[in-house]
């Protein structure tokens, strides 16, 4: 009850604030750029003798999820790194949290509101290159329900994170953690791809060790794994494609670690002197 | 502030025998700073409580302990009988907070159709209390302005009527009059003494000593963390007495043959000021005047004003 009362209010927040808005007209924006290129390339690869054309489609769809997803994750960390920090420093929370509440269900409520938010996002902008996709070349990737979920699992991991950060760290200082630590997971996956394209399993485990830590980007790689064609897969080290792609276990280890990450910023929330 | 709103009756909820606010040497550290150290006080209910004290003397902090907002680094506090923050109680409590700057995008009515979500008001109920409260608080036909929009007095006034939105039994109210004009301030008074009519317990936070004097029926005063005297106003104000002399041909030996019966606050030539602590000396003094050859004018006692009181005790306590 008060948790969707504080997650409805947090969606209205950003509705309020134009920021749906603002979001939707960017996102057309994309998807309309996305669409002159996409049919422009389709074209030229058609009158070229379509070579190659399930290769081309499929490698141009995933760069366009790429984008969607990096743009997921920022959205992530723009609409969370404010939010409990923000609300500290200005007051706004006095009064909230002095209402018959626990202090945990302002941190649920407003990761639910902020959550259904990032997945309207993930969920419209994915579908709108599918979408583009399917009008100009009639393609659609395989496993495009789990593979845009998992993407929204991505984001949702640095969303967390960034509503963990806000619950003790002030929002500069939380802003520059999380968006270190997904500079981090980034790294760590190119490394853990390179190892795996070269054999070295000292870069491998680096990468694995890195994904454990914030495993946003193992998510994303594992959305691209199953969006691609079968036999794209085996080829390997496309640059937006994985070689070595996270398993199902690395999934379920993912839903564990965002709980984790919502429990502890409710947690420190709790304990913190407001 | 128009009409009272009828929230009579409410204290009897709940246990009735246990005082609407109760702190046992409640104390605060941040890191090496003490905020506040060892605070024992007791407000009953249906009471105005004054809580005085300069900037930095742990108001805030105090309020913030007893709404479960702050964590005591010791000692114990009480709220109707609850642990403070207890959502079994909050229910009970309105708060105004001191520096609070409310969303700017949303309108009057949307912050407090929100708030009064939060404390479970059904749809019907929050259509009729919201109105009501917006014209107690001078708002009425504000309510779909966005309090972006609003002026530092506005603000005050929206925070007040979210502070009122449960008919609370308790309502903390930290500087309530700060940024409003004169005619605002008289309005929160007016509100006050609606409260109290209503049984309502108030916590006034307050360095407005004036505001205090005329609405609270008892007043702490807090210095460095410590209640260094608590009270009515008569309890404080007794036991001090300031009597003004006006008289020619003081002398030196008479003026200090006068600190036999109190203290010499101040002398500026034929005005002098002694602080008694009872009135039965005044004509032993009169005679020893007269009969040490002065010529008397005037012989004027006074209680003093609680901004007189605030200011000595800040002094006294100043300097041990």
């Amino acid at each position: 009850m008060n948790v969707l009362t504080i997650a409805e209010a947090t969606f209205r927040e950003a509705q309020r604030r134009r920021l749906l808005w603002i979001g939707a007209a960017l996102g057309l924006a994309f998807l309309a750029l996305f669409g002159v290129g996409y049919s422009l390339m389709y074209r030229e690869a058609l009158s070229d003798g379509a070579s190659f054309l399930v290769e081309m489609l499929s490698g141009l769809l995933i760069v366009g999820l790429y984008v969607v997803n990096f743009l997921g994750i920022m959205v992530a960390v723009v609409l969370s790194v404010d939010t409990l920090s923000g609300e500290v420093a200005s007051g706004t929370i006095h009064t909230v949290v002095t209402k018959p509440l626990r202090r945990w269900e302002v941190v649920v409520g407003k990761w639910l509101g902020l959550g259904a938010m990032l997945a309207l996002f993930v969920g419209l902008m994915s579908a709108g290159v599918m979408a583009v996709s399917w009008a100009v070349a009639r393609y659609v990737p395989p496993h495009p329900v789990e593979g845009v979920a998992l993407m929204f699992l991505s984001g949702l991991v640095v969303l967390t994170l960034s509503l963990l950060g806000g619950a003790r760290l002030s929002t500069m200082a939380n802003g520059l953690v999380v968006l270190m630590l997904y500079g981090l997971a980034f790294i760590a996956g190119w490394i853990e791809q390179f190892g795996a394209y070269v054999r070295n399993e000292a870069a491998v485990n680096t990468g694995i060790v890195v994904s454990l830590l914030v495993p946003s980007e193992a998510m994303w790689k594992r959305a691209a794994y199953l969006m691609q064609p079968a036999f794209l897969r085996e080829l390997g080290a496309t640059p937006f494609t994985s070689a070595s792609a996270p398993s199902q276990a690395m999934v379920f280890y993912t839903f564990l670690y965002i709980a984790a990450a919502l429990a502890a910023a409710a947690y420190l929330f709790q304990r913190r002197d407001l | 502030m128009g009409k009272g709103l009828g929230v009579g009756g409410k204290v009897s909820e709940g246990a009735v025998d246990t005082p609407a606010i109760e702190t046992r040497n409640l104390r605060k550290v941040y890191g090496e700073t003490v905020a506040v150290d060892d605070l024992t006080l007791q407000v009953e209910r249906g009471e105005v409580f004054g809580f005085l004290g300069p900037n930095g003397a742990g108001k805030t902090t105090t309020v913030k302990m007893l709404l479960g907002l702050v964590y005591p680094t010791g000692g114990q506090a009480q709220v109707l009988g609850h642990r403070p923050g207890d959502p079994a109680v909050m229910g009970r409590i309105g708060f105004l907070p001191e520096h609070f700057r409310f969303p700017p995008w949303l309108t009057a009515w949307g912050f407090l159709d929100f708030h009064a979500r939060l404390y479970h008001m059904p749809a019907e109920e929050r259509k009729r209390r919201i109105p009501e409260l917006l014209d107690r608080v001078g708002l009425g036909d504000r309510a779909s302005t966005r309090l972006g929009e609003f002026s530092k007095g506005m603000m005050q006034r929206i925070g007040l009527a979210q502070a009122l939105l449960n008919r609370p039994d308790v309502v903390f109210l930290d500087e309530p009059t700060s940024g409003l004009d004169p005619l605002g301030r008289r309005e929160v008074r007016d509100l006050i003494r609606e409260l109290r009519a209503e049984g309502v317990t108030v916590f006034l936070n307050s360095h407005f000593l004036s505001e205090v004097e005329v609405t609270c029926d008892r007043v702490a005063i807090l210095k460095g963390g410590r209640v260094v005297r608590a009270g009515t106003l008569e309890d404080l104000t007794a036991g001090v007495l300031e009597v003004e002399i006006r008289a020619t041909g003081l002398t030196p030996d008479l003026v200090a043959g006068l600190s036999r019966w109190g203290r010499v606050v101040s002398q500026d030539g034929a005005r002098l000021t002694l602080a008694l602590e009872d009135e039965d000396v005044l004509p032993a003094i009169a005679e020893c005047l007269v009969q040490g050859g002065a010529h008397l004018y005037a012989l004027t006692p006074r209680p003093p004003s609680l901004e007189e009181l605030f200011v000595r005790i800040m002094q006294e306590e100043a300097a041990p």
